[in-house]
């Protein structure tokens, strides 16, 4: 399933495979969009979700590095880390993605940065996660309403 | 399982045609599979197929007793659908326009040799 706005953020959640595709379009090239993802400095002005600090741990984005960061509201901390895995300047990142509450999950995650002329890029992060319910549950993530109610909603909208 | 019901609604909904469908059931909110498969370049049957898959997913229902056989479009399951994905898809639009300003605020010449170089090793353990 498939939403699309020009210019705006683009959600694919493929149906056969457990992957979540994200596709938007940046006014920067591809160098600066890849700064802003390994520089450290940078990556916690933005990756973290609206309201919650964003606290970094270790961030060393190059192949064979790692990373550790926290989420911290209201004195709770939520803790994430993972390896990268093959870092090429200005145009790909893959990585793992732990989160550390529920450590044997593991997603595998890609970013790759098409260059668009004009000082324009395309990023497209994929996430390959291990089941569908881990996928399902990362869409239904900040929801007004966590993925067992949600679950549960489906459940009873299918029943009736 | 829940899960499984929502991986059938993605899988329904992955299909054009399908989409397609859905778009205009929500429109005109009841059909027959004939006035569904008139504008497609495919068979009846072809169209039935796509309404079982649609229909086994939860997202349409087929009264079983009338001759027309109208197809229904269950409104609340696609809303539940549709506000799942756009929350997530939202969110991520949120954090890229967090990513547009920092882009926007970063030196225009990555050359500079002042510059930090993306591969050099970054600070680590030292919380920002």
């Amino acid at each position: 399933m498939n939403t699309t706005s020009p210019s705006e953020t683009e959600i694919i959640a493929d149906p056969d495979i457990p992957l979540i595709r994200i596709i938007r379009e940046f006014d920067a090239p591809p160098e600066k969009v890849f700064r802003a993802h390994t520089d450290p400095e940078l990556v916690v002005q933005w990756l973290g979700p609206r309201g919650i600090e964003m606290e970094i741990d270790t961030y060393d984005c190059r192949t064979g590095g790692s990373y550790r960061y926290l989420h911290k509201r209201a004195g709770e901390e939520y803790a994430f880390n993972g390896c990268f895995h093959e870092v090429r300047p200005s145009e790909l990142i893959v990585q793992t993605f732990t989160f550390e509450g529920f450590p044997n999950g593991v997603a595998l995650e890609r970013l790759v940065l098409e260059d668009l002329g004009s000082g324009r890029t395309r990023l497209v992060a994929t996430s390959l996660v291990d089941t569908f319910e881990g996928r399902d549950a990362m869409i239904a993530s900040g929801m007004e309403f966590g993925i067992r109610e949600g679950y549960e909603r489906l459940d009873e909208l299918l029943a009736g | 399982m829940a899960s499984d019901a929502l991986s059938r609604v993605f899988a329904a909904l992955a299909d054009p045609t399908r989409r397609d469908i859905v778009a205009r059931l929500a429109v005109v909110e009841d059909a027959t599979v004939n006035e569904l498969a008139e504008p497609y370049d495919v068979t009846v049957q072809a169209v039935s197929k796509h309404l079982r898959v649609l229909e086994d997913a939860g997202l349409v229902s087929r009264t079983r007793d009338a001759q027309r056989r109208p197809v229904h479009l269950e409104a609340e399951v696609l809303d539940l659908m549709t506000r799942w994905i756009e929350r997530y898809r939202r969110q991520a639009e949120e954090r890229y326009r967090r990513l547009d300003d920092v882009l926007r605020s970063m030196p225009d010449d990555p050359k500079d040799p002042n510059d930090i170089p993306p591969t050099s090793p970054p600070q680590t353990g030292a919380p920002t």
